[in-house]
């Protein structure tokens, strides 16, 4: 009894304290709004999968002929794809913007030893968007 | 000597791809996931968007996107599952759901990109 340590005795011990551990509840994340929108947030990144498979798609109809992209506008105007794809630019809408307002955080860019406003880091980020979104609009509608 | 990890390459994949996805997918979708079906824009002419999509440039852009967007899921949706269900205990399954989607979805988009006639 006196040569063993502390340690091994306390594994057959009944009273070994219980560690504090507090059970949480699968749905910790509807307690609050700001919690909700974390998941919410996160959850965004299946709709931007979604988008790759409806994307690929399309480059696999456009690539196989005529009829099979006329076959894809005609699926893709359902109503279930259509529905689908109503909230998945909500969720995609809500990446970008979360996106964009969390970076000026993550990046701190310094001009001359001056640290550059977040508001235009934000700024430029937002100034990007709407030049990329522009160009892809005239490069597949006009051109 | 500090264990050697993919996670800061995983978490450079997962930012890029959240640049990538926030600058181009809102555009992309409102164009052939809405306008188009719903009427408000005239589908692109076939020959068109094969143009299009045919050029290097469209392949090498189309192909970064759906690469660093699947990435950008997989290492997000993981923490989802980790910590929105604190599915945490099975995150060698979680890990090999999430990556081998990303890595599936690439090689088709590759595949799909270099099919363009």
């Amino acid at each position: 009894m006196t040569e063993r340590s502390a340690a091994e005795r306390s594994v057959y011990s009944p009273y070994h304290p219980r560690w504090y551990r507090p059970r949480m509840s699968t749905y910790w994340w509807l307690k609050r709004w700001a919690y909700v929108l974390f998941i919410l947030r996160e959850l965004s990144s299946v709709f931007v999968a979604w988008f790759v498979v409806y994307l690929l798609l399309l480059v696999r109809a456009v690539s196989q002929g005529e009829g099979s992209y006329q076959e894809f506008l005609d699926w893709s105007s359902g109503a279930g794809v259509l529905v689908l794809n109503v909230v998945s630019f909500a969720f995609v809408v809500l990446h970008a913007v979360t996106w964009f307002k969390a970076a000026p955080q993550a990046m701190v860019v310094r001009i001359g030893g001056q640290r550059v406003a977040p508001a235009l880091v934000a700024a430029a980020h937002y100034a990007a968007w709407a030049a990329a979104s522009a160009l892809l609009t005239w490069v597949v509608l006009g051109g | 000597m500090a264990k050697r990890t993919l996670e800061p390459v995983l978490w450079m994949l997962f930012s890029a791809g959240g640049v990538a996805a926030a600058l181009l997918v809102p555009v992309l979708l409102v164009i052939f996931g809405l306008a188009v079906p719903l009427g408000l824009v005239s589908a692109p002419d076939h020959g068109h968007l094969l143009a299009v999509i045919g050029h290097p440039v469209s392949r090498l852009v189309l192909f970064g996107l759906c690469w660093l967007s699947l990435f950008h899921w997989a290492h997000r949706f993981r923490y989802t599952l980790y910590d929105g269900l604190q599915m945490k205990q099975v995150h060698e399954l979680i890990n090999t759901f999430c990556y081998g989607c990303a890595i599936l979805g690439t090689a088709a988009a590759a595949y799909l990109l270099w099919q363009v006639p």
